[in-house]
């Protein structure tokens, strides 16, 4: 038996005598590494984001998987930071809540300044990359793929972040948004797309992964931002289409159960 | 300033509500050769008397770039002068290493002022015996500071410090209504014929002042010796402001390698321009 921990009556610094009270092998007692959590418990899947005419347009369902169950279904996966940015977040949901804490956090601190000075996309972005990276090296990761998009003095913004990795691009996504949603936006995206253009693009693309990702639901938030600021829509369902002649008959074809 | 029995110690107050401990690293500033700071719209400037212990010696040095968009220039115990701005370095360059911007100016200039308040209330240390004018800009403009061994510090279109600045603060007033739409050329000119008030009777040459501008697109550049001699030189046609040798600069520049260059005088000892 190693003595690992510390029996509560020795913390509190009463007498104990443990040469009887427990058997104890007295072999030198390895204390095992600290470790912390490192798999997500309540997860929340893709985060779409493109570069528009007059700025960018995120978009996220509203769901956190608790494994494969689909357990919370108002999850807000779309948050503003500061007036002109919005971070979108897939993985683990608490740990993305905690990164919100520490940019409010930052937003706060700005604000108090009184100096005119702002925390702009591009600040913030670095700001996550930093915190993203320390924490990867610690063995103590956020479990998140970041998406943050914002706009400052007209130029816009868009930028990904996964331990530390970060890159940036006219559109990008995270988790199944890779697959599915970046090949759609290959062929479709245009720098002057318009933000009746830009929606219609993004809903295309959160129909597929509804039709295909399994941790996904039909409950959708699209967030706008520009130079006026940041527009985070009301829940949205899209109208999916189960009307395919495949899905009429499904047993057509099977010979039965053996 | 005569002394008193409450002067010894930081830590006391006098009867008349005074720190002189702190009133006296403020006169060590007033004993420094004169630094002059001014501001336009776009571009602030910062110009130095330089003093030269003898004539075999080289300057002190007074101006520092503390970033791309901030400098400074000290007037007091430069060797403390010299710590202020490690620390201002060090601040900027973490900063930039988290956020990848640059460090607004008068976030930078609070820490400092916070960092020599330390220093009036710890009877185990000393007041910094340096001013300091920090010129820089950011987001929301140029901004220029003054730093207090008090710890206070004040924002100002124009200023002076040291020795004589009276002399320069007197021009400055008559002048300060016409800065904020001064053109580069016309704000070095200025700051030139501040520092040169300072002066008194010596004649304003490339070894006895320097200059350094920062704007909102162009980066900190203290002024070298070439470049300072068009502006002295310009300074007796009262209409004209010289065209900067722009070439010749960059010839220099692509020798060296480097953007910017010490305000090395040219009659004086060579200096290692670096």
């Amino acid at each position: 038996m190693f003595a690992t921990g510390i029996a509560e009556e020795d913390r509190k610094g009463s007498y104990v005598d443990r040469s009887i009270s427990r058997p104890c092998n007295f072999e030198i007692s390895q204390q095992s590494p600290v470790t912390h959590t490192q798999y997500p418990y309540v997860t929340g899947t893709s985060v779409l984001g493109i570069k528009y005419k007059d700025g960018v347009l995120l978009a996220a369902d509203m769901a956190g998987s608790y494994g494969s169950t689909v357990r919370y279904k108002s999850i807000h996966r779309l948050k503003a930071v500061g007036s002109h940015a919005v971070l979108g977040a897939s993985g683990e949901i608490s740990d993305f809540q905690q990164v919100t804490q520490y940019l409010d956090e930052l937003v706060l601190n700005d604000y108090m300044w009184e100096d005119g000075n702002k925390l702009g996309p591009q600040e913030i972005h670095s700001y996550l990359n930093r915190l993203m990276y320390n924490k990867r090296n610690k063995f103590d990761p956020f479990w998140n793929s970041l998406v943050l998009g914002g706009v400052e003095n007209g130029q816009k913004y868009l930028g990904v972040n996964m331990i530390g990795v970060h890159y940036k691009d006219n559109h990008v996504a995270t988790g199944f948004g890779n697959h599915l949603a970046r090949p759609m936006f290959r062929n479709e995206w245009r720098e002057d797309l318009t933000l009746e253009e830009g929606v219609k693009l993004l809903e295309k693309c959160l129909l597929v992964l509804f039709y295909r990702d399994r941790s996904s639901i039909n409950k959708f938030q699209i967030a706008k931002i520009t130079e006026e600021g940041v527009v985070i829509s009301e829940p949205f369902a899209l109208k999916p289409n189960w009307d395919f002649k495949a899905f009429h008959n499904p047993t057509l074809g099977a010979d039965g159960s053996w | 300033m005569f002394r008193n029995q409450y002067d010894t110690d930081v830590t006391t107050w006098s009867p008349a509500g005074r720190l002189h401990q702190v009133e006296y690293a403020m006169e060590a500033v007033k004993q420094g050769s004169a630094v002059v700071g001014l501001r336009s719209k776009t571009h602030v400037v910062l110009a130095t008397v330089n003093k030269a212990s003898s004539e075999l010696s080289s300057f002190q040095r007074k101006i520092f770039k503390i970033d791309d968009h901030i400098g400074i220039a000290m007037a007091g115990l430069t060797a403390d002068g010299r710590i202020l701005s490690r620390y201002m370095r060090l601040e900027c360059i973490n900063h930039n290493f988290v956020y990848e911007s640059p460090l607004p100016v008068g976030r930078l200039v609070l820490q400092v002022a916070d960092k020599a308040q330390v220093c009036t209330q710890r009877s185990w240390k000393r007041p910094y015996g340096v001013g300091l004018l920090v010129a820089g800009v950011d987001q929301t403009g140029p901004h220029l500071y003054q730093n207090c061994p008090s710890g206070n510090y004040f924002e100002y279109i124009a200023f002076a410090i040291g020795s004589r600045s009276q002399a320069a603060k007197t021009y400055l007033e008559r002048k300060y209504e016409t800065f904020s739409e001064s053109s580069r050329e016309g704000l070095i000119r200025h700051a030139l014929l501040a520092v040169k008030e300072s002066l008194q009777d010596e004649e304003l040459t490339t070894s006895n002042c320097s200059v350094a501008v920062v704007g909102v697109d162009e980066s900190l550049t203290i002024l070298d010796a070439r470049n300072l001699k068009l502006f002295i030189d310009g300074l007796d046609e009262s209409a004209s402001v010289p065209a900067e040798d722009k070439q010749a600069d960059e010839d220099e520049s692509k020798e060296q390698g480097l953007g910017t260059s010490d305000g090395s005088g040219s009659d004086v000892v060579p200096m290692e321009t670096s």
